[in-house]
């Protein structure tokens, strides 16, 4: 499951203006491993994901990937080298249908030149064909269940996201970066991402996660990074950040007992496991305590 | 839109088969898996647009050639030879504009080069027209390359004004300079050569043959992987850069296919009009190509030459008019933006069909799914 | 040296017509990012207003004398102002939110509207302006300049200051320079976006406005095409200053207006707009920011 590292990233940094978006940030990424990035607002996951892609320049540090450096790089050069995307804000190309879309994710795979397509040559059709079978696996892979020759902006929201992910799929990426894909999704569509997200795994792909929903981040992640100003604070399992009093004080911002039981009540609904955990039971916890035995049979 | 079963629920064999990375031999989404349904009644498919617009064009080309059979007047030849030249640069302003989204205002510096080029080695160098094609390739392309390297990586409004800025340096320079004749240009360019019919009767015949050609390649090309490229980063180039795509080479075939268009077209001007000077490629030029191909459809190749030959053939419907004329296409670009952008015959949407080959599962797909 | 000095201040005299042709210019972009492709025909028909009311008033106007050039300067002010108005709402205002494509299609043909809109209604013919601007010259270190030329740059400059002060100091001003920060931001703050757009049309036009009726006056024949090259020009001078900046405009003008004089002694004057626009191309490659403003390149 986990293997050699894939992704590097060495003390990466970058600013805009004084604003330091990204700052030291460092952590790797194994073959195949889920990982998910998580961490408050504004704590620079988009944009170490845009620094690694290669939108943002970093302004120091190192990023390598399969053992080439890729550290400011033309983001088609990166993204040739095996990795994939998502965007938080759903970019996909709208007037196109929905094959298209997928079509852009192999498009660099697809052997058709000018020549071929001037003069419909047999390697163009073999080579149109091949892309549209595929293209449709992609999106069965990922249980596309509308009309696949409609314009992808008339498609609800819900179809729109599992196109990106097929298109970037469709890259036959090493390492895919998804960028809150649970985002706007309801709870039975979550439950189908989570599905997906698990198949992606299975077939060798490493998957790195930026999200909000923590239950989803606990179900799915072999390992979890907590960024926090732009830095990593934690870098560990499920059940390890979720003890990191850091990880604590990031997200509720002080020191605060009260504070400290109420997050473990939702760790600990996330996953039942963790109810008995040594955490839970400090003397000073009452009320709270209590809830912990109801969160052993609540879902996840 | 229908709701089909989800392939993922359940065991899958789609699933299976994506994962085993082994070639799907089943059918797709909502079929179920097996054999794929047969296709629906072809009448309703056959009388679709697509279709229909296929042999609308065939029969479009062999009207276009079996024209001097039908009226062979000089009149009505030497008009039908402009509307052919001006739908070859609308074909070629559609690659740019249309498919790629870059919009060059200066379109008519590949015009004139393409002209001048011809008309410089001809006249001046005594070389026949034929000879001078590939000269003018490979300077259209040059053209395309020195223009294109610093504006394609500007934003598009710069990309504009600054391409609009080659082509009045074009055309000054072309203007300025001895060797292309100065303000009043090079006379005497040669014909294709004769091949015994009347000499403007030949040279129609090759600017159809070659116009024909121009748009039916230019509509494969967009058709096919590089058309989809362009697409893509008309669309969004960040999420085409985030696929591989390089857009900047992209957009560089864009500016090239559009400037060999562009250039091909200079050479049938200068063998039809036999005179070339600076004024036929001034900015006005570069707009009214351009408005044809918004008035028509950017992007859509039956919604172009449909455009080119409004604009190219309504002044001499209503002559003398010229400034009337103008004043309307002006207004016209703007309640067009407005109201229809994507012009009178926009372009398809949609899956393209499929000539009865293997394929049957793509459709069986769509046909399942919308069923 | 005296003759150093001529180039000088030809060049000033050249800069300050581009200078008020360029504020509108940047201004518009500034706060709505858009190539009004149709402010140099404002400026023809700033010239073309001046004519007619000259012409048709010239009995009133009591003749050719600097004051009543200066009141039909200021009528002539107005009315292109309206017209900048009239133009933005019925030609951009609409498309607020199309892509960019669109919107600069329907300046194009904004542009062509009113070329051949004046095309129609004066005839092609270029057109005599009835008043000349008479008057001495002075000498300065042997170099000539004319009552008339210094005439216009105390005008353009009063304009010019008195359109900075209005940014700097007033309510509208700092209005314009919020928008072109975020205008999302302000419409939240309750800002009149759309009426502070307006005034920005109505201000730049105007003064592209009394720029043409000047060069009417001072070089005495004006033609329907007269905005087409101003406009280019104009956009050179705002991208040499750096665009969106208002004085990087006047700056830009200057520059140019020196580069152009310089050039046209040594190039001969047929090769002026090659010159001008081969500094604009420069410019772009090299210093795509110009001398004190922001990035034009795409982000990729």
């Amino acid at each position: 499951m986990t293997g050699p590292v894939l992704l590097d990233v060495r003390e990466m940094a970058v600013a805009f203006g004084g604003v330091k978006a990204v700052d030291g940030l460092s952590f790797a990424v194994h073959e195949g491993e889920v990982l998910s990035v998580i961490g408050p607002n504004g704590a620079g996951k988009t944009s170490a994901f845009n620094c690694i892609t290669g939108f943002y320049k970093p302004t120091s540090g190192r990023v390598t990937f399969a053992g080439a450096d890729i550290t400011g790089k033309r983001p088609a050069l990166i993204a040739a080298s095996g990795i994939a995307r998502t965007f938080q804000n759903l970019r996909l190309f709208g007037d196109l249908t929905v094959l298209d879309n997928v079509r852009a994710g192999m498009h660099v795979r697809i052997r058709q030149n000018v020549f071929d397509a001037m003069l419909h040559t047999p390697r163009y059709w073999r080579s149109e064909d091949a892309a549209t079978q595929e293209a449709h696996r992609w999106l069965d892979f990922v249980g596309a269940r509308y009309d696949r020759a409609a314009q992808i902006r008339n498609l609800p929201y819900g179809e729109q996201r599992r196109v990106e992910i097929a298109r970037a799929l469709a890259r036959e990426p090493k390492m895919l970066l998804l960028d809150e894909p649970a985002a706007g999704l309801n709870h039975g569509e979550k439950e189908q991402l989570l599905a997906l997200l698990r198949r992606i795994a299975g077939l060798g792909t490493a998957v790195v996660l930026i999200e909000h929903d923590m239950g989803l981040v606990m179900e799915v992640s072999e390992r979890i990074v907590v960024l926090s100003y732009g830095k990593e604070i934690a870098d560990g399992t499920p059940a390890e950040v979720r003890a990191n009093p850091a990880v604590i004080e990031a997200y509720l911002g002080a020191e605060d007992a009260e504070a400290h039981h109420e997050a473990e009540r939702i760790a600990a609904q996330a996953d039942p496991v963790l109810a008995d955990s040594a955490s839970i039971q400090d003397a000073s916890a009452t009320d709270d305590s209590a809830a912990a035995p109801a969160g052993r049979e609540g879902q996840p | 839109m229908t709701e089909n079963s989800r392939p993922d629920e359940g065991g899958s064999a789609y699933v299976d088969a994506v994962e085993k990375r082994a070639p799907a031999n089943v059918a797709f989404a909502g079929t179920g898996v097996g054999t794929p349904k047969p296709r629906r009644n072809g009448l309703g498919e056959a009388l679709s647009a697509v279709l229909g617009s296929k042999w609308l064009a065939a029969a479009i080309a062999l009207l276009a050639i079996a024209l001097p059979y039908l009226n062979s007047g000089t009149y009505v030849i030497r008009i039908a030879t402009d509307a052919l030249i001006f739908v070859m640069l609308a074909v070629g302003l559609n690659v740019v504009v249309g498919y790629c989204g870059l919009l060059d205002l200066g379109y008519a510096a590949f015009f004139a080069i393409g002209a001048y080029t011809a008309g410089v080695l001809a006249t001046k160098g005594g070389w026949p027209i034929l000879a001078t094609v590939p000269v003018v390739v490979l300077a259209a392309v040059a053209a395309g390359l020195i223009i294109g390297g610093p504006t394609l990586r500007l934003r598009s409004d710069y990309l504009a004004i600054v391409t609009l800025g080659f082509g009045e340096i074009i055309r000054i320079t072309a203007n300025n300079l001895d060797f292309t004749g100065g303000p009043n240009g090079l006379y005497g360019i040669p014909d294709f050569g004769d091949f015994g019919y009347r000499t403007d009767i030949a040279i129609y015949w090759v600017t159809a043959v070659v116009v024909c050609l121009a748009v039916l390649f230019s509509s494969r090309i967009g058709r096919g992987r590089l058309g989809r490229a362009w697409r893509f980063v008309r669309e969004d180039e960040d999420a085409a850069e985030a696929m591989g795509i390089h857009t900047y080479k992209v957009k560089f075939a864009a500016y090239i296919g559009g400037a060999i268009f562009g250039g091909l077209a200079g050479v049938l001007f200068a063998v039809h009009q036999t005179a070339i000077s600076p004024p036929s490629f001034n900015f006005l030029w570069s707009a009214l190509i351009l408005m044809a191909v918004v008035l028509g459809g950017m992007g859509s190749t039956p919604g172009v030459v449909v455009g080119a030959l409004v604009i190219s053939l309504l002044p001499e419907l209503l002559r003398g008019a010229q400034n009337w004329r103008f004043l309307i296409f002006g207004v016209l670009l703007i309640v067009v933006m407005i109201f229809r952008p994507q012009g009178l015959l926009p372009a398809r949407i949609g899956e393209p069909r499929r000539r009865g080959r293997t394929a049957a599962p793509a459709d069986a797909a769509r046909e399942g799914s919308t069923a | 040296m005296d003759y150093y000095l001529q180039l000088v201040i030809n060049g000033l005299f050249l800069g300050s017509f581009y200078g008020l042709v360029a504020l509108g210019y940047s201004m518009v972009y500034g706060i709505i990012k858009l190539l009004n492709f149709a402010h140099g025909d404002i400026y023809m028909l700033g010239a073309f207003v001046g004519y007619t009311m000259l012409t048709v008033g010239a009995g009133a106007l009591g003749g050719g004398t600097l004051v009543s050039l200066l009141i039909v300067m200021l009528l002539a002010m107005v009315l292109t102002g309206t017209v900048g108005l009239v133009l933005e709402r019925v030609a951009y205002r609409p498309l607020r939110g199309a892509p960019r494509l669109s919107v600069l299609i329907t300046a194009v043909g904004a542009s062509f509207a009113l070329e051949y809109g004046v095309a129609v209604g004066y005839g092609p013919n270029p057109r005599a302006y009835p008043v000349g601007v008479g008057g001495g010259s002075l000498s300065i270190f042997g170099a000539r300049i004319t009552v008339a030329q210094l005439a216009m740059m105390a005008i353009a400059m009063v304009l010019m200051v008195g359109l900075d002060a209005l940014v700097r100091k007033t309510r509208s001003g700092r209005a314009m320079r919020a928008i072109s920060q975020d205008p999302r931001a302000c419409l939240l703050m309750g800002v009149n976006v759309d009426q502070v757009i307006s005034r920005t049309f109505f201000i730049g036009s105007a003064l592209a406005g009394a720029a043409g009726v000047m060069a009417g006056a001072y070089y005495g024949k004006i033609d329907f095409l007269m905005g087409f090259i101003i406009g280019l020009k104009a956009f050179t001078a705002a991208v040499i200053g750096g665009i969106g900046n208002l004085r990087g405009a006047v700056l830009g003008a200057i520059v140019l207006g020196l580069l152009e004089s310089f050039g046209v002694a040594y190039l001969g004057s047929q090769w002026r707009d090659v010159f001008a626009f081969g500094f604009l191309i420069l410019f772009l490659t090299v210093r795509p920011t110009g001398l004190l403003g922001e990035r034009v390149t795409e982000r990729v």
